[in-house]
């Protein structure tokens, strides 16, 4: 019996059943005028997916997020692997990444309104300096974290440097390095979220800021709990590309060598 | 001391070490004009207490650390980093944990060259060799210990090296696989006519072995004899260790050896 | 980092990145990025000011209550979570997830449901460190070996004994460790919070330079800002430090 209480699935049905109903009596106590019922949410949710608006506003929204990421994936493991491999790289750009990894950078969004306008580029570049930090960082560490022996072994099988970097360091790194994508998109949603609630207005941003303009709390509501499901599901997919790309056997390989997110 | 011959090899050597010397950054004296040769077709052991120095020796063979002092030749030719010629077995496997046995076997190949077609039939014929034929798609992690080593060993062996150099493999394994590696390498030596260096700080697992034992003393290490061992190995393996020829030699170097560990 | 013989340190990279910058300032290359030197001299100018004090006054405070708060709230609830399979079960795929969700998106609806006060700043702070918190005091509790579990009942500890004795200081490292990083978040919280609530704290003065376009004074603010985060973050590895002695030695 107690084997079955504390059963995985049904726990986790369970708290979720708890959170809706609680969300359900906060909402028609009612704790605030500005508090709808978890029904009205999923109901404006839903009138939302119908209408397209959200299909509309989920792509906006996604274009930003997406130049941003891929560029900062493509710059930021570079950067992080030359940092790796080159102690003056290193030296040149640490203690940079270091401390923009944990100043708010959230910051500096005006200042890219200021320098490049209220339009797509401001945008780009805030997901790019919100998510580029860490994932150098990762990618730095995992490279300079490659164990001797191999790079040792290596060498004894006359790998040049290019292979050494290619076929040994790189793949030595990739637990490392995904889990600096997985962080780096979820600071790239911060990133993104917070460039259109304070930039301009578009995509879900703008329905979130036109409701709560209006006092539509459904849609609003509706609006953020979806963006958040949304960007946590699209950082699972990264893991499920992860282990794809990967494969069954290495799974055990990428579990050992992840480290906690800062 | 009618069992060992102390005489001077009558083959000719395939590595020749002159007046090597290695300080470490920081002051410590590993090596202290070391100077040996290594009879082509035999194997020869480099026996010592811990610390000695003796890995280091087998690494400034292996061209992977620069002597502070004194030169190597391989086959005529001086050693200036690591070379075709010769091949190292790791002592903690150094393997590849992202890539099949069939991989990692093949990785010397690849990095000449060799097309994959061929690399993986010469890799194939050598896992079958060391006893490992239907784990080729299998991942180190699924392997125990004394499998992980056989890889390495296939490894060494598929790229067809003149010297094979072997630091301390059997330590990482327990007692019985070990006993059998003694067993199964002294079938390989015979089949293979490869010249063997061989690093081990067990003085039972040298005599057996071995055609040549050089004793290293403590740190600053410097040759302290030359044993070749005077026993028949045409026999049955088990009855080698309890040729007294044998136990005789190993304890004479016991004796030896003792006054470094008191 | 090496130059021939010499050891360089990694900080003075943070030089030659300061005089890059002065020049680039100075050549008036780009109206967003002033002379280095003119932000560290509107630095002096403005901290002494009233308006800044007041600022300070009214962020500085709601930061240490949402911190307080994300503390007293999460350390126990990390604690309840480690140490119950249920609780850990029902609770972890939460905190898990807004760990890693864009917080900032929930936000506007403190905002909503708060008004544009000080209480809105005080709950961004706690929704922003409290995750972390929980999670890292969860895994201290979950790191706690055995046998000195078995040690404290066998010598009949009580439960608050245990607990106050043998636990907490057991975990105490990985609860630091969890406190520091939920004070970075909360740093990017208060700013977040303060970037959308633009009427009090800091918020207001964001609010006053960016209107009016005064670059220098906005650099300075930030820097102030990053300056502070970076102390606070060092006081807390001194701290951790401080525990660090038996750290590595509990299991």
């Amino acid at each position: 019996m107690r084997e079955g209480l504390t059963h995985p699935l049904l726990l986790r049905v369970l708290s979720v059943a708890l959170v809706v109903g609680a969300w359900e009596y906060a909402g028609r106590v009612p704790i605030s005028p500005a508090f709808p019922t978890f029904q009205e949410t999923f109901a404006a949710f839903l009138e939302m997916v119908k209408d397209g608006t959200l299909a509309k506003a989920t792509w906006i929204t996604l274009k930003p997020l997406a130049l941003g990421l891929f560029t900062s994936v493509v710059f930021g493991v570079a950067i992080g692997t030359l940092m790796g491999l080159n102690r003056f790289a290193e030296w040149l750009g640490s203690p940079v990444f270091i401390i923009a990894q944990s100043a708010p950078l959230a910051a500096l969004i005006p200042i890219l309104t200021f320098a490049y306008g209220i339009g797509l580029t401001s945008k780009v570049l805030t997901v790019c300096i919100m998510a580029m930090p860490v994932i150098v960082l990762n990618s730095l560490n995992a490279v300079r974290h490659t164990p001797n022996s191999l790079v040792e072994m290596g060498r004894a099988f006359l790998a040049s440097r290019a292979k050494l970097v290619t076929k040994i360091i790189l793949p030595a790194a990739s637990p490392m390095i995904f889990a600096g994508l997985r962080l780096g998109c979820a600071a790239g949603f911060v990133g993104v979220i917070l460039a259109e609630l304070l930039i301009t207005p578009t995509g879900i941003g703008d329905i979130i800021t036109y409701n709560q303009s209006i006092a539509e709390y459904p849609k609003m509501y509706a609006a953020i709990a979806f963006i958040i499901v949304f960007s946590v599901l699209f950082i699972e997919a990264i893991e499920w590309l992860e282990r794809a790309l990967f494969g069954r056997n290495k799974g055990q390989f990428h579990a050992e060598r992840e480290t906690v997110p800062a | 001391m009618q069992n060992e011959k102390q005489s001077r090899p009558s083959t000719p050597a395939m590595v020749q070490v002159r007046g090597v010397s290695k300080v470490y950054e920081g002051g410590v004296e590993a090596l202290n004009g070391i100077t040996l040769e290594f009879p082509q077709g035999q194997l020869t052991s480099l026996l010592g207490p811990s610390g000695c120095g003796k890995t280091t020796l087998l690494k400034i063979i292996a061209g992977l650390i620069t002597p502070t002092a004194g030169e190597v030749h391989v086959d005529g030719k001086k050693v200036t980093g690591p070379g075709p010629e010769r091949a190292f077995v790791f002592q903690d496997f150094a393997l590849m944990p992202w890539a099949d046995v069939m991989r990692n076997v093949a990785f010397g190949l690849e990095l000449k060259g060799v097309k994959r077609s061929e690399r993986e039939a010469i890799a194939s014929k050598y896992i079958q060799a060391v006893g490992l034929k239907d784990f080729e798609r299998a991942h180190p992690h699924e392997l125990s210990g004394g499998m992980r080593q056989r890889v390495g060993l296939a490894r060494a062996l598929a790229v067809n090296a003149k010297v094979l150099l072997m630091d301390e493999p059997f330590s990482a394994v327990d007692e019985q696989t070990r006993r059998k590696f003694q067993e199964d390498l002294l079938q390989l030596i015979d089949r293979e006519r490869k010249t063997f260096i061989f690093v081990t700080h067990s003085i039972e697992e040298a005599v057996y072995v071995s055609d040549r034992v050089v004793l290293l003393s403590r740190r600053p290490s410097r040759v302290s004899a030359i044993i070749e061992p005077d026993i028949s190995r045409q026999d049955d393996p088990d009855k080698i260790r309890r040729d007294p020829a044998y136990l005789d030699t190993v304890e004479n170097i016991w004796q030896g050896l003792k006054h470094y560990v008191e | 980092m090496m130059i021939g013989r010499f050891r360089v340190p990694m900080l003075a990279s943070l030089l030659v990145w300061a005089v890059v910058w002065e020049i680039c300032g100075q050549s008036g290359a780009s109206l967003v990025i002033p002379p280095l030197s003119n932000i560290f001299r509107r630095i002096v100018e403005i901290v002494p000011t009233p308006s800044f004090m007041n600022a300070l006054w009214i962020t500085g405070r709601s930061f240490l209550l949402g911190n307080a708060i994300a503390v007293i709230i999460g350390v126990p609830l990390g604690i309840v979570m480690g140490r119950s399979l249920l609780a850990d079960r029902m609770l972890l795929p939460w905190v898990n997830m807004f760990l890693s969700a864009p917080l900032s998106a929930l936000v506007p609806v403190i905002m909503v449901l708060f008004g544009l006060g000080e209480k809105t700043i005080v709950l961004t702070v706690v929704l922003f460190a409290i995750w972390i918190i929980v999670l890292d005091a969860r895994a201290g509790v979950k790191g706690i070996s055995p046998s000195l579990v078995e040690m404290a009942r066998s010598f009949g500890a009580s439960p608050w004994q245990a607990f106050s004795r043998i636990y907490v200081w057991a975990a105490l490292p990985e609860i630091l460790s969890g406190i520091r990083l939920g004070l970075i978040r909360a740093v990017k919280g208060v700013v977040i919070g303060q970037l959308l609530v633009s009427i009090v704290g800091f918020g207001s003065l964001f609010e006053l330079y960016s209107s009016r376009f005064l670059m220098e004074h906005f650099w300075a603010l930030l820097f102030v800002l990053f300056i502070f985060a970076f102390v606070l973050n060092e006081i807390l590895v001194w701290l951790e430090r401080k525990v660090e002695y038996y750290a590595s030695s509990r299991h």
